[in-house]
């Protein structure tokens, strides 16, 4: 099934002549650039999802927040849809163009506004890269958590659309739970700020619901952050293993020990090759799987933690432990980590990264099952995985230029998926649904529930203007998608007209 | 405690359909120990009381599921027997608090700022909508960002939105080392002091200013306790102070004293206010000065305007003639009766609770 926008799946949009968007937009909002031609328009077909590209009809980049307000109210007045993208680092396409939509690039809203180390906030736009808020509290000694791999290049405004997380996500938690703040455009153009400086604020937790709902509520145009103290102290460990499920099983250990590491990551031997081919950082290549464990916290606590976790290690099978001697070593292990993807893909034309969660307990299982799809379908499939909260990314290798692989690679990814979800997990723990995850959601929720998400879209924009296609999926495309997908002998939907 | 178990979601959809068939409101009640939080809900009684137990706990996962009716004591005493805990601390106001209660309510205890809110900790929820149908929503996984994040909406909406049955939370190991202590301090050094601790990666877990005294705990790591102990000094305070300030038992929230109470809810590092040093009202400062508990006769709008300038917001606990809430800007307001009529289009979840509209 093409995940490109079907009108027949995902709802008839609205038809606009885009000569006459073009001079009313002109026309309505004074000084906005607005790109129409071909050549400029390429360069945003799509964002980090790249293997499905669409050329937006319009791509409008306004540099001031009242060039938005007139921008949405004119496309709220027209009917035409409006997509937003920050940065273009999301993995879901989530800020894939529609042929019929504004694209809205919210790039030159890059300004740090404040740092404010008394009340330990920073309150900047939504164009901010993640890492540039982190660079501009460390004066302060502080810092911002979350921290994605693709931090150095995504934005703020991106990382609240996706509720974006991290390899430190176990202990200091995702986007939602180190925001404060964000200010909003609506559809409509109306301006609104959901949550406060203070800790709660009265009323829904709207900041909770609009954080992770992929631009389709509402227009983000200012996040007050949270920013946390630098840790005393940080230690990692090193641990690799003869077989991927001790390494699991130690996992579960340590937690159970009542410990809370910074960072937890595991990663297989294909990984594993990989990443110690492009960043030599001393992974053992002939393990079956690593893990890298971080403690922080103040030295004294880190030393005793750091010696139960080797411990733990010990009795779970690990052949070898390595602590990281000092910080360029431990910035060494991690380079491992966060360029596992980059390296796959010096292995491989093409991989296709997924990203579903499990309850650590079905690691075992889980893994297994990949390795029989990866098998069955001859595709390697190289396992990285953010094992403290049980997010996977496994990452299928095909080649692109081989006709049927990229259909093969997505038939795999999305066996992988819902392998997760009987698994009892979700189908995305961090990159958000987009387009990309748009069938599985059919394979997570019910009709009801798919029609309670749809209510809540309502009551924000009930035209759907807002990202048509994305993040949730019509009734009538799981209707369809569970046609050709009957699970457990059971045809869902089978109250839905079949199309 | 396992004898008491008993699954009634289907009888309680049931309930729902028929309120939501005949437009007659329901109140939803749990322990009926919050029902001072809030505005008055005129209803038929929708008791979740029967609809306990815990569904499933996996303490190496973090994770519990457990029915909304089960008594927040029994859930903590489930977790304490594995070393673990809800790390928000919720206050109970009575023992037949309820989980779903606890939720609904949103309200978090003194290691708030430190560790997070009740929102913070919700993975998954089931809960009945207006056609009474049991959906899910989240799950057991600590990372999941597929659909709306509808369960830390239902948090804090004060049951306005649909009824809670079954939550799933992530829990925490309880802290190895515990130590209390009291700073006999002005209060304004104990602001500064504590504006300039919060930079620095310090094991405080709670921070209070009442009675001339700064008050904080420390916990983590023995080492880490020991050597902030070491380094803060003062006098060794009672570990259970926590618990009767989150419990609203100290003498400050006396029901003799007939000044009403408030809660201002302030940005961090908000200095004393000039109304908090009238000669009629005494004031806790919480959560490192976050979170404000008033003793005044200060008007309504005195208080709000106060708040609000400080960019945080007032909430009246004493229940009487003044609405609970701040009123909410028109626009947010506006959302908020969207969502309220788009999930709940006969108006049968507790109306009127959080505001006259929703």
């Amino acid at each position: 099934m093409n995940i490109l926008y079907d009108e027949r799946l995902d709802g008839e949009l609205p038809a606009n002549d885009k000569q006459q968007v073009l001079t009313r937009l002109q026309e309505a909002v004074q000084g906005l650039t607005l790109l129409h031609r071909e050549e400029d328009l390429r360069p945003f077909e799509c964002d980090g999802l790249s293997a499905y590209r669409v050329l937006p009809m319009l791509v409008a980049l306004p540099d001031t927040l009242d060039q938005v307000e007139r921008l949405m109210r004119t496309c709220h007045d027209m009917g035409v849809p409006v997509v937003t993208r920050g940065a273009g680092t999301g993995l879901s396409g989530g800020a894939l163009p529609l042929e019929q939509g504004v694209l809205l690039v919210m790039s030159r809203f890059k300004q740090i506004l404040e740092i404010d180390p008394e009340a330990r906030i920073a309150r900047v736009q939504p164009g901010v890269r993640n890492l540039a808020i982190s660079e501009a509290a460390a004066p302060y000694g502080l810092y911002y958590a979350p921290d994605p791999s693709s931090q150095i290049a995504c934005s703020i405004g991106g990382n609240v659309a996706e509720n974006a997380g991290g390899v430190h996500c176990l202990k200091y938690g995702l986007t939602v739970h180190n925001i404060l703040k964000i200010e909003v455009i609506t559809i409509e153009g109306e301006r609104m700020t959901l949550g406060s400086d203070a800790l709660d604020s009265p009323g829904f937790d709207l900041l909770a619901l609009f954080t992770g709902s992929e631009g389709m509520l509402g227009i983000v145009t200012e996040v007050t952050v949270k920013l946390l103290p630098n840790p005393e102290n940080a230690k990692v460990l090193m641990a690799s293993f003869d077989d991927v499920e001790k390494a699991g099983k130690a996992v579960g250990d340590i937690i159970a020990a009542g410990i809370i590491p910074g960072g937890l990551e595991m990663m297989d031997k294909l990984a594993i090759q990989a990443a110690e081919d492009f960043v030599h950082a001393g992974y053992p290549v002939e393990a079956e799987a690593i893990l890298l464990c971080e403690l922080d916290g103040v030295e004294a606590d880190v030393d005793d933690d750091c010696d139960t976790v080797r411990r733990i290690l010990e009795t779970a099978g690990a052949i070898d432990i390595s602590l990281a001697r000092d910080d360029a070593e431990r910035a060494r292990f991690w380079a491992g980590r966060k360029n596992a993807f980059p390296a796959v893909g010096r292995m491989s034309p093409d991989y296709y990264c997924m990203d579903g969660t499990i309850p650590r307990r079905e690691l075992p299982r889980v893994l297994n099952g990949i390795a029989a799809l990866s098998k069955e379908s001859g595709l390697p499939v190289a396992n990285v995985f953010h094992a403290g909260d049980g997010n996977m990314h496994p990452l299928v290798l095909f080649d692109a230029n081989q006709p049927g692989e990229l259909e093969l690679a997505e038939e795999v990814g999305g066996k992988i998926l819902e392998l997760c979800v009987e698994a009892g997990g979700s189908i995305t723990g961090e990159h958000g649904v987009g387009r990309e995850k748009i069938n599985q959601m059919c394979t997570q929720f019910q009709p009801d529930e798919i029609t309670v998400f749809h209510a809540v879209k309502a009551a924000f924009d009930e035209r759907r203007l807002l990202n048509p296609g994305k993040n949730i999926p019509t009734l009538q495309r799981c209707a369809e998608f569970g046609a050709m997908h009957v699970h457990n002998n059971e045809l869902p939907h089978p109250d839905l007209p079949r199309f | 405690m396992a004898q008491h178990d008993q699954d009634m979601a289907e009888a309680l959809c049931e309930q729902v359909r028929q309120a939501d068939m005949d437009k007659t409101p329901l109140k939803i009640v749990g322990g009926d120990t919050k029902a001072f939080y809030g505005r008055p809900v005129q209803g038929h009684p929708l008791s979740i009381r029967e609809h306990r137990g815990i569904s499933h706990y996996d303490p190496v996962e973090l994770i519990v599921s457990v029915r909304t009716g089960t008594p927040v004591t029994e859930l903590e005493a489930a977790l304490d027997a594995e070393g673990q805990m809800l790390a928000f601390e919720p206050p109970h106001f009575g023992n037949a608090a309820t989980v779903g209660g606890m939720i609904a309510t949103g309200l978090s205890g003194p290691r708030r700022p430190w560790a997070g809110s009740v929102r913070d900790f919700v993975l998954g929820s089931r809960v009945i909508t207006h056609d009474g149908k049991h959906l899910r929503f989240g799950g057991e996984v600590i990372k999941n960002v597929a659909g709306y994040d509808l369960s830390r909406l239902m948090a804090g909406a004060q049951g306005t939105l649909g009824v809670l049955t079954e939550v799933s939370l992530k829990v925490l190991p309880k802290p190895t080392a515990v130590h209390s202590l009291s700073l006999a301090i002005p209060l304004t050094s104990a602001l500064e002091r504590l504006a300039d601790w919060g930079r620095q990666p310090l094991p405080i877990t709670a921070a209070t200013y009442h009675d001339g005294s700064l008050h904080l705990r420390l916990e983590g790591g023995a080492n880490s306790v020991a050597a902030a102990r070491e380094r803060l000094g003062g006098d060794t305070l009672d570990n259970t102070f926590w618990t009767d300030l989150r419990e609203h038992r100290l003498a400050f929230f006396s029901s003799a004293d007939d000044r009403p109470l408030w809660r201002l809810s302030l940005p961090n590092n908000t200095p004393a206010l000039e109304l908090e040093n009238g000669d009629d009202t005494a004031v806790i400062y919480d959560w490192g000065g976050a979170q404000r508990w008033l003793r005044t006769r200060l008007a309504t709008d005195t208080l709000r305007n106060a708040a609000s300038s400080a960019g945080g917001h007032a909430t009246c606990y004493t229940p009487g003639d003044c609405d609970p809430f701040m009123p909410l800007a028109p626009t947010v307001a506006k959302y908020h009766r969207h969502l309220k009529a788009t999930l709940d289009p006969n108006g049968i979840f507790n109306p009127g609770r959080l505001y006259a509209e929703v």
